[in-house]
């Protein structure tokens, strides 16, 4: 009796205890980000201060800012670096347009036919393993120093993802999902439209994605390689004059431009594959 | 559509003795590719109003009949013949179910629904059929949950809907691939009294596929068993437990007698 009573005291009430989660993992997004940010600032400018690097070609963190300030300023006044933006800015946006209209043909070509997969692919995967730069100057000999030429190269780097992404989502659908379409009798078209497309939206989507970050490679390769007008030019110029800050700020304004293009493919993504969580969860980490 | 009019005739005892809706001869199955022959000869007829079932070992080619009898695949021989009309393929008067709901992410539960009559009569039509569909998601308990998209839907919900997407075309027969066996036990149970429950209301001729004796018995009128491949019919049993079946009848000693019955036929061919 007794010794039943004790063992039901010796139970406490309560045995509350707290999962430890270390303060790193507590952090704000934002903190993080900032704190590596000024971190990475400290030691680039201790590496400019003790002269590790020699500082022709290492501006220091300061001197780029600087600068930064200046591009911007003629940014904002319409200057000639906006009309140089201006310039690969429609590049980007036209070799992405037909980077995407022809990756989704042919996609859906070698997703869609027996033909595509047996005779088209190979061909594809060949085209892709070749280093696509070496074909810029062929594109300025064919289209000339204009913008052309910078829109071939642009497409002809972005495509390929395109392709992938789209033939890759029309092979998405399930047997479950194929057998009931072939229950309700739908046809190859309705088939097509209504479930391999539709279902194959997210792999298409991370098609996009990378397409949006290559085409801007394109066109300042582009750039580099065949003259013109455009933002990579500018770049050129101010590396042959070992300006390097200017260099620096090019980049991370035309960077810029590579986030609005990723964020505008993220943003049509969420808009239109509503319905798949995992591309929400991406969209999140993007932002 | 006499199979499927609200039925307040005679629903009650299920002989036997119904007009028959679904009629099969001889028919086999090569897989050629493979060189595996699926199905031995298999003759079966379905009477109005009746449940019937397959059971047999994983393998069997029980899955492969129904899709011959959905007209999804040709049989290597024989005939098939629903309403009087040779099966050469999908068709409308069958209605099929499968061990996935398979509903579509990007449609609502309605448009999930209808999805089978926009298929076969375009948009338009699927239109005119929501009042319809809304009247199944009452039937099956779904009342509400039209515009949910299928994300909300749990499993069990998601079978209901995909039993409300095979009825919308008011199928003659409905051919069921292992409907209920990604659910739990329990949903399990209740699905296959709302499954009957249906069945019953709507007096429609039913095949369904299963490796569950339980759920076989329970269900059906009769019980195909069939052997390991090739598959054949090794006996009809005929289940004489009174309709409606209530999940109580499980403990009923007739009930099992006739598992008893059809494990032993299994346990057979499962030795040989």
């Amino acid at each position: 009796m007794t010794q039943a009573q004790v063992v039901a005291s010796a139970i406490p009430e309560q045995t509350i205890w707290k999962e430890h989660v270390s303060w790193i993992d507590r952090v704000p997004r934002w903190v993080s980000m900032l704190a590596l940010l000024i971190g990475f600032l400290v030691v680039w400018q201790f590496v400019y201060i003790l002269e590790l690097i020699s500082p022709i070609i290492l501006p220091s963190p300061i001197e780029t800012i600087e600068d930064l300030y200046v591009v911007g300023k003629n940014l904002l006044t319409g200057d000639y670096m906006l009309m140089a933006l201006w310039i690969t800015t429609q590049e980007v946006l036209l070799g992405f347009m037909i980077a995407v209209v022809l990756g989704f043909g042919l996609g859906t070509l070698v997703g869609e036919t027996a033909f595509g997969e047996k005779a088209v692919m190979p061909y594809l995967v060949a085209i892709n393993t070749m280093p696509k730069v070496a074909f810029a100057p062929l594109f300025v000999s064919w289209l000339g120093f204009g913008i052309a030429s910078k829109v071939a190269l642009a497409a002809f780097i972005a495509f390929f993802p395109v392709i992938v992404g789209t033939a890759a989502g029309l092979h998405a659908a399930d047997q479950n999902a194929r057998m009931l379409f072939k229950t309700m009798g739908a046809s190859r078209w309705q088939t097509l439209v209504q479930l391999k497309l539709p279902i194959g939206m997210p792999h298409f989507f991370s098609g996009l994605k990378n397409a949006a970050v290559l085409v801007v490679v394109g066109a300042v390769v582009g750039e580099f390689l065949g003259g013109g007008k455009g933002f990579g030019e500018l770049i050129r110029v101010a590396a042959a004059q070992l300006n390097t800050p200017r260099v620096f700020s090019l980049i991370i304004y035309l960077s810029l431009l590579g986030l609005a293009m990723f964020w505008a493919v993220a943003w049509a993504q969420r808009r239109f594959v509503f319905w798949h969580k995992e591309s929400v969860t991406e969209e999140t980490l993007a932002q | 559509m006499a199979v499927l009019s609200m039925a307040g005739e005679a629903v009650a005892p299920v002989g036997l003795m119904g007009r028959p809706v679904y009629e099969l001869r001889g028919v086999s199955k090569t897989f050629t590719r493979r060189n595996v022959q699926a199905l031995d000869k298999v003759d079966l007829v379905l009477r109005e109003g009746t449940f019937s079932s397959i059971i047999g070992p994983s393998g069997c080619g029980k899955s492969t009949l129904l899709k011959i009898m959905a007209g999804l695949l040709p049989p290597s021989s024989g005939s098939v013949v629903l309403e009087g009309k040779p099966v050469m393929g999908p068709r409308r008067d069958i209605g099929m179910m499968f061990q996935q709901a398979t509903l579509f992410p990007w449609r609502t539960t309605i448009e999930n629904i209808v999805l089978p009559i926009e298929i076969r009569d375009g948009k338009a039509a699927a239109r005119t059929k929501h009042d319809q569909a809304r009247q199944l998601l009452d039937l099956v308990g779904l009342r509400g949950f039209e515009s949910v998209y299928p994300s909300e839907l749990s499993g069990g919900m998601a079978q209901r809907a995909a039993i409300c997407r095979m009825l919308i075309t008011e199928p003659a027969v409905l051919l069921l691939d292992e409907p209920f066996s990604a659910l739990d036990e329990l949903s399990r149970d209740f699905m296959n009294m709302e499954l009957q429950r249906i069945c019953l209301e709507r007096n429609a001729t039913s095949c369904l596929v299963t490796h569950s004796i339980p759920e076989a018995v329970i269900l059906s009128d009769v019980v195909y068993v069939m052997s390991s491949r090739p598959g054949r019919f090794v006996e009809a049993i005929t289940v004489d437990l009174p309709r409606p079946r209530t999940l109580d009848m499980m403990s009923d000693p007739r009930f099992g007698a006739l598992v008893h019955r059809i494990r032993s036929h299994l346990d057979k061919g499962a030795f040989q």
